[in-house]
């Protein structure tokens, strides 16, 4: 293993993240807020309580998740498409690193920064509701584990687009419905029969319901199935890296 | 001599069916500077990627210092150093900064003594806090050079390295490549400019439709290939070749002022002393002589012009 390699990928990655450091902070406390205020207090005056809990931080842990998810593919996606784009990518391909090495490099800053904002949100989000985490360690296990997929999967959609529009594509198609479709600002208990049988085909339902098992204890799946749920997701994502590396799809001519 | 590089029979085919590298062989010595000259699209770029890792070889094999570039990929790479052809530096990064970068991308300890002399070297160290987009053409690919010695490879690629550099920094760039060559660097280069070749390579390869048609020591080259002509300037213009003087190779320049001959050199007989008698004999009288021997670039259009006429027949 070059850990010098990863350590200098990851240091640039970061270096780039440290330059924006105000945008990368305002930017998400900004819209947290705005959610709390459209959300939490216009909506919730009227929801009043989700499954015995107040409806502002019911939504706390599906609006970090969100968040997490679409930071960490749009970094990792850029991180690795922007060598692509301005030709730089020449450098990684001729240097003593392997694939491996450079998906750590690149995927493991993109997660950092993702969990970076994630926290950035948690601490807005007291602000404004009072949030109790019922299991801490395991809210951070499951922060970790999004962050570091989704920072895969958007390292995987940035080797395959060939352009900027296909680099939004996917995020913009898939990621997003799936995300607010899947629970963030709502019990899926609370959707009709049909649509909940619907629901289960998302995968992003398991891990937001998840997610919120951690703070409050309550879930609309069982933890176990959210468990399962991201160690698939990231398995897959891993196996597909994998593969990018035996055979250099879209890296090497 | 040892060898450092040893191509074996490479091929590429690309993607679309284009066969850019149709059996490559080449054995390069180490510590030598060879030239590889070629036409647009000869495969000059496509043969450096396929050795640094960029570009799949189709078949054959690699080996620098020993190890295959495939099975091997870390010990060979990590004796490579590659400036590409195509300028494309991180627009936002500091010049010191991307050339750290580039030493880390290697697996080397940070060492800010060599950073500063590859910089000076390069005459960069003034602008190592610029960010590469605020920099130059001619800057940015020493920028390029600067990275590819960041991590003290043995052997350096150089993809047109003065395409579009100056003759003043052109020179100065000769002097970086004589200066690495001392060190005990061995280096290739690819360019357009056959002056280059010959005032640098201690051999030339030739490169034309994915062949390597000649690779030669550049002086033997030059004689065995070399032709040279003759100049006799007359003190009365000439309008008219005259017939006494037809079963020569002759032509008018300088508006008639002189007569010019061309001869091979390996010939056994190169037959000046017989011209000049019947230079004497037809009534012409010289009042200098000049002799010129053609330059790489006249054998290489001769060698690539030829080869083509081969592939039509
Ligand atoms: N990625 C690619 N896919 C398909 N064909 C390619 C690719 N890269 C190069 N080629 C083709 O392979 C041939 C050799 O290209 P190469 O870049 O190696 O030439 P070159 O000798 O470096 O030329 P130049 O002097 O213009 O730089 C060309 O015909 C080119 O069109
Ligand atoms: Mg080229």
């Amino acid at each position: 293993m070059n850990l010098r390699a990863v350590g200098a990928i990851y240091k640039v990655e970061m270096a780039r993240f440290f330059r924006t450091l105000a945008q990368s902070f305002i930017s998400p406390v900004i819209s947290t807020s705005l959610y709390f205020v459209v959300f939490g207090t216009a909506i919730g005056s009227r929801i009043d309580q989700v499954e015995g809990i107040s409806y502002g931080a019911f939504i706390v842990p599906g609006l970090i998740m969100l968040t997490v998810m679409t930071q960490g593919i749009s970094n990792a996606s850029f991180g690795i498409y922007f060598p692509k784009f301005i030709g730089t990518f020449y450098e990684l391909l001729s240097a003593p690193i392997n694939f491996l090495e450079i998906v750590v490099g690149f995927a493991g800053a993109a997660a950092t920064k993702a969990l970076f904002i994630g926290l950035v949100i948690l601490a807005t989000s007291a602000f404004f509701v009072d949030l109790t985490i019922l299991h801490p360690m395991a809210m951070l296990a499951f922060l970790v584990l999004t962050c570091i997929s989704f920072s895969l999967f958007g390292f995987i959609i940035g080797i395959w687009a060939r352009n900027f529009e296909q680099l939004q594509l996917i995020p913009l198609l898939v990621v997003t419905p799936l995300v607010f479709l899947g629970g963030s600002f709502y019990s899926i208990s609370m959707l009709p029969p049909f649509w909940q049988g619907v629901s289960f085909f998302n995968p992003v339902v398991y891990l937001i319901s998840g997610f919120r098992w951690a703070f409050f204890g309550t879930s609309d799946v069982p933890i176990g199935l959210s468990l399962l749920a991201i160690a698939g997701f990231t398995t897959l994502c891993l196996a597909i890296v994998w593969w990018i590396f035996r055979t250099g799809w879209r890296i090497r001519t | 001599m040892t060898t450092i590089v040893e191509i074996d029979d490479l091929k590429k085919v690309y993607d679309g069916g284009f066969e850019a590298l149709k059996g490559v062989s080449l054995d390069i010595r180490e510590g030598e500077i060879l030239a590889l000259l070629g036409p647009n699209g000869a495969g000059k770029t496509t043969l450096i990627s396929t050795v640094c890792g960029i570009t799949n070889a189709t078949s054959g094999s690699v080996r620098v210092g020993g190890h295959d570039i495939v099975t091997d990929f870390r010990a060979a790479r990590a004796m490579i150093g590659l400036v590409p052809q195509e300028i494309s530096l991180e627009p936002f990064e500091t010049v010191i900064r991307a050339v750290r970068y580039s030493r880390g991308l290697f697996g080397c300890k940070r060492d800010d003594a060599h950073i500063e002399k590859v910089l000076r070297d390069l005459s960069l160290w003034d602008k190592r806090n610029a960010k590469t987009m605020e920099l130059s053409g001619g800057m940015k690919r020493r920028v390029l050079i600067a990275k590819a010695l960041s991590h003290q490879p043995r052997v350096l690629f150089l993809d047109e390295p003065t395409a579009g550099v100056d003759v003043e920094l052109r020179r100065d760039m000769w002097k970086v490549v004589a200066e690495l060559k001392a060190s005990g660097v061995t280096i290739i280069l690819t360019t357009h400019y056959i002056e280059e070749a010959e005032a640098i390579a201690d051999r030339v390869g030739v490169i034309a439709k994915g062949e390597l048609l000649l690779i030669e020591e550049k002086t033997a080259l030059m004689a065995r290939m070399g032709r040279k002509t003759l100049d006799i300037e007359l003190t009365d213009p000439v309008e008219t070749i005259p017939a006494s003087l037809s079963g020569y190779e002759l032509e008018i320049v300088q508006d008639g002022a002189a007569l010019r001959y061309s001869y091979d050199t390996n010939a056994d007989r190169t037959g000046i002393t017989k011209l000049l008698s019947d230079l004497s004999g037809a009534g012409l009288q010289m009042s200098d002589l000049q002799t010129r021997q053609s330059s790489l670039e006249e054998i290489f259009v001769d060698l690539v012009a030829d080869n083509g006429k081969e592939e039509a027949a």
